[in-house]
């Protein structure tokens, strides 16, 4: 959206109305509101939802605190540029149907990215009132989430106008968020969009890898099944480049591919004891217990339930994993860290849920060693201590290890979260696929298309381990740009 | 979901089931692998593509009941469905022409090693093949093998079939009579290290096939990792096949025994 159009939607008579209806120091004597939370001692017995969601007065009285910027600094904190004021302002004026419409204008999943992202670093961070007024920012997350929730709620989930169909067959590949933003994107275009998942679930990490305390699964059905009455088709156990070739798709009769497959592969440190029992990566430990729900006595897939779990990294997946392990019984939980907690890429939210949950963090240290028992198990981990030393590469302070400080604590699981790959199944498959060194898939920074013309790319498997956000930033972008390269075929 | 279109017991606790899996059966060759889940709440367990007729649209499983899943999948019956089959998965055989090749299988090895062997044989291959189990009741595929095999030789721990020993002394047999070029094992993880350092002893380049515990098949989770000359690799990725005199079998022996005291 250009400046212009803000300028002009925010001339619209409704917002000069509740822009004079207050003084700002009315406005910024609100205090910031709080998001009601499960108690830390009831929810770590379970998988409920933490974060309850505001009432309709707390929205209404928060958005309230929002001066409707001229020049929205909110607005350059959000990675896809969601118009912030026009949708608080609706809020605002009680208007929470059309607050969520402002939201979908831009966001195709806003109940999920309401929930998981990183608002202190994007939207949030750049508030007014943070950065002028020295004040707590407007809650924008907790306001997009409450303005989806009530949309989905309602029952008025409104299928977007559809262009007549096209006839023209899409096929997706993989169902994360880019692959389902896409989707719909394609669909209401007009176009026969088919989405082949090599798991039993579709969803992606929002189903296999986020967990239930955070972001429950039934608010990503939501969004499938309105995909699915846009006509959207999934294929669940299908693999692209296994059960399908690149060749398969195009005698199917596919004009257009994108390939939203994920960061799926797990890295592990290689240090001795790596494969003991009990050490396994995040992705397998929250696999197991989301899309397996192997901590439920019915399901088939077993689960370790350790006592005193080390879980390997900062960043969203590490508190996820300690956070679940300590809903599955771990009288120790601990997040292993070997910068401080000012480097934790995690969201700040999800590392003070789970300090407040009894996680305890062993900032600056790094495992070198774990040790096992007789049969395989792992008992113990060694750690070696670390202090900040210079900036490196990524502007963050690297750590350097203390000279003879290490220490050993007893341990009886171990999960590792020190990052993932780009899942080269598809890019081994299809032959004359550029990828960059790292296994990313290289793409036009505009239009998402790979070096095989009617393939296209988005989400983790261009950008490595990303967000959310990003990756259904990526899909709706290329889905205008996979449509812009047809219709010029149709044309021509 | 798809379709059981067949089936055979081969003993009590083996069965054969020709499964409806078009896109499968076409895309497999010799060495690839499925992942199976009976029901909603079922597990994901890895089974080899014995073999598919492109024409039917089928594939061909064999499996052993040794515990909670296997036993469910081996319930079902021709009409039932299966949850969920997804594949073909790893990476295939490396087939071609090594001159002679001894095939040896053991307990639910034999199901796996069944396409390598036809693929070997097709190859233009001198083929051997060594089953060995407990017992004669265990002797599974007996009849398979000789189909696609030079020469079948079976062991049996107590003797009631074939020759009384182990897997190793008929591949030992067979070692000391001719040249041997290559040995494919499956079976037990005990006996894939015993054969590994039989043929490691000879000289004879040897194949294992792994059978680690997998969750997701395609590398997402590292639960089938195992260390191969010294680095970790991914049996559903990397495998399931490795030169076996990298193998590290005590690891392998370890990790298997990973959820007994959880299931
Ligand atoms: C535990 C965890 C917590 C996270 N928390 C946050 C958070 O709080 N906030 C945030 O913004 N981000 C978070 N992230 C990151 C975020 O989830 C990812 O950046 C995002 O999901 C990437 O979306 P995607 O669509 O690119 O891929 P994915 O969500 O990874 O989906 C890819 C899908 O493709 C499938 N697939 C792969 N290969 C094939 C193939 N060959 N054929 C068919 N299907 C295939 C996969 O099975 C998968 O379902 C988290 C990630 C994890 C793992
Ligand atoms: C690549 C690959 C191909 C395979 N092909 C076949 C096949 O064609 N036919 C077939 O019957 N099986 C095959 N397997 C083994 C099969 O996957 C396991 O038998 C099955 O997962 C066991 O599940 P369960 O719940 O029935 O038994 P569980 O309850 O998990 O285990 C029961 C007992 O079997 C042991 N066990 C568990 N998993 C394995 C394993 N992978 N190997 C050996 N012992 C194990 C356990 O330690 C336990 O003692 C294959 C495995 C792999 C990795
Ligand atoms: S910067 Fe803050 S106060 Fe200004 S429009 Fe955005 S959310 Fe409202
Ligand atoms: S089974 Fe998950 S990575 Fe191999």
């Amino acid at each position: 959206m250009n400046k212009e159009e803000l300028a002009a939607q925010r001339a619209e008579q409704w917002r000069e109305n509740l822009r004079k209806s207050k003084k700002a120091k009315e406005r910024t004597d609100i205090p910031r509101v709080k998001m009601t939370e499960l108690d830390p001692a009831y929810r770590v017995t379970n998988r409920e939802e933490v974060n309850r969601g505001l009432t309709p007065e707390q929205a209404v009285l928060e958005a309230t605190r929002c001066l409707d910027c001229v020049e929205p600094l909110c607005m350059t904190g959000c990675p896809v540029g969601i118009n912030i004021p026009k949708f608080i302002k609706n809020i605002e004026r009680g208007d929470f149907l059309s607050a969520a419409r402002t939201l979908k204008e831009t966001s195709a999943l806003p109940a999920v990215c309401g929930r998981v992202c990183p608002q202190e670093r994007q939207c949030e961070s750049k508030c007014f009132y943070l950065q002028k007024l020295k004040k707590e920012p407007i809650a924008i997350g907790y306001l997009e989430r409450f303005a989806a929730d009530y949309e989905q709620a309602s029952g008025e989930v409104a299928l977007p106008e559809m262009e007549p169909d096209n006839g023209i067959k899409i096929a997706v590949v993989g169902s994360g968020p880019c692959g389902l933003s896409f989707a719909g994107d394609m669909a209401k275009r007009g176009y026969r969009v088919t989405v082949f998942e090599a798991l039993h679930e579709i969803g992606g990490v929002l189903k296999y890898g986020i967990p239930e305390f955070r972001l429950p699964n039934r608010i990503v059905d939501v969004e499938i099944d309105s995909l699915r009455r846009m006509g959207v088709e999934f294929v669940t156990d299908c693999i692209v480049g296994k059960t399908l070739s690149y060749d398969d798709l195009h005698e199917m009769g596919f004009k257009g591919i994108l390939v939203a497959s994920g960061a799926g592969l797990p890295r592990f440190m290689n240090i001795p004891g790596e494969n003991l029992n009990g050490v396994m990566s995040s992705n397998e430990y929250l696999t197991r217990v989301n899309l397996m729900d192997a901590a439920n006595p019915e399901s088939d897939t077993p689960v370790y339930k350790g006592h005193r779990v080390a879980v390997i990294g900062g960043g969203n997946t590490a508190m996820d994993s300690v956070r679940t392990a300590r809903r599955l019984g771990a009288d120790r939980a601990m997040i292993v860290y070997r910068r401080s907690e000012a480097e934790m890429p995690a969201r700040q939210e999800e590392v003070h849920h789970a300090k407040q949950e009894g996680v305890e963090f062993l900032t600056l240290h790094n495992p070198i060693e774990y040790i096992g028992d007789e049969r395989g198990r792992v008992r113990q981990m060694k750690l070696q201590k670390m202090e900040l030393g210079e900036p490196d590469a990524s502007g963050r302070r690297s750590p350097v290890p203390v000279p003879g400080a290490i220490e050993t604590i007893d341990v009886d699981e171990v999960i590792v979260s020190v990052g993932v790959s780009p899942n080269p199944l598809v890019p081994n498959a299809i032959d004359g696929l550029e990828v960059t060194p790292k296994g990313t898939i290289v793409v036009n920074a505009d239009t998402l298309q790979s070096s095989i013309p009617d393939i296209y790319a988005g989400g983790d498997i261009v950008r490595g381990g990303a967000t959310v956000i990003l990756a259904m930033g990526d899909g709706r972008r290329a889905a205008a740009a996979m449509h812009e390269a047809l219709q010029k075929q149709q044309g021509a | 979901m798809n379709k059981i279109v067949a089936k055979e017991h081969f003993s009590e606790k083996v069965v054969k089931l020709v499964v409806e899996a078009p896109l499968i059966a076409r895309a497999r060759k010799a060495g690839h692998f499925v992942i199976v889940r009976v029901g909603e709440k079922g597990e994901r367990i890895p089974l080899t593509i014995a073999s598919a007729d492109v024409e039917a649209g089928t594939i061909t499983l064999v499996v052993q009941a040794v515990g909670k899943s296997s036993a469910k999948l081996c319930a079902l019956n021709p009409g039932d469905y299966i949850t969920d089959v997804v594949g073909p998965l790893g990476k295939a055989t490396h087939i071609e022409r090594f001159g002679t090749v001894v095939c040896c299988g053991g307990g639910v090895g034999c199901a796996p090693l069944l396409p390598i062997v036809e693929a070997m044989k097709a190859a233009g291959n001198r083929v051997i093949t060594v089953l060995a189990a407990r017992t004669k009741e265990l002797i599974i595929l007996e009849e398979q093998m000789r189909k696609y095999s030079d020469e079948v030789i079976v062991m049996t721990d107590d003797g009631s079939y074939g020759q009384k020993g182990l897997v190793t002394q008929g591949v030992e047999e067979v070692i000391k009579r001719e040249k041997v070029d290559l040995c494919v094992t499956i079976g037990p993880a005990v006996m894939m290290k015993f054969v590994s350092l039989l043929t490691q002893k000879y000289n004879i380049p040897t194949v294992a096939s792994l059978n680690t515990i997998m969750v997701d098949g395609t590398g997402m989770c590292g639960a089938c990792r195992i260390t191969v000359g010294g680095k970790t690799r991914f049996v559903c990725i990397d495998g399931p096949e490795f030169d076996a005199h990298q193998v590290n079998f005590d690891e392998l022996l370890m990790r298997l025994s990973s959820y007994k005291d959880v299931e």
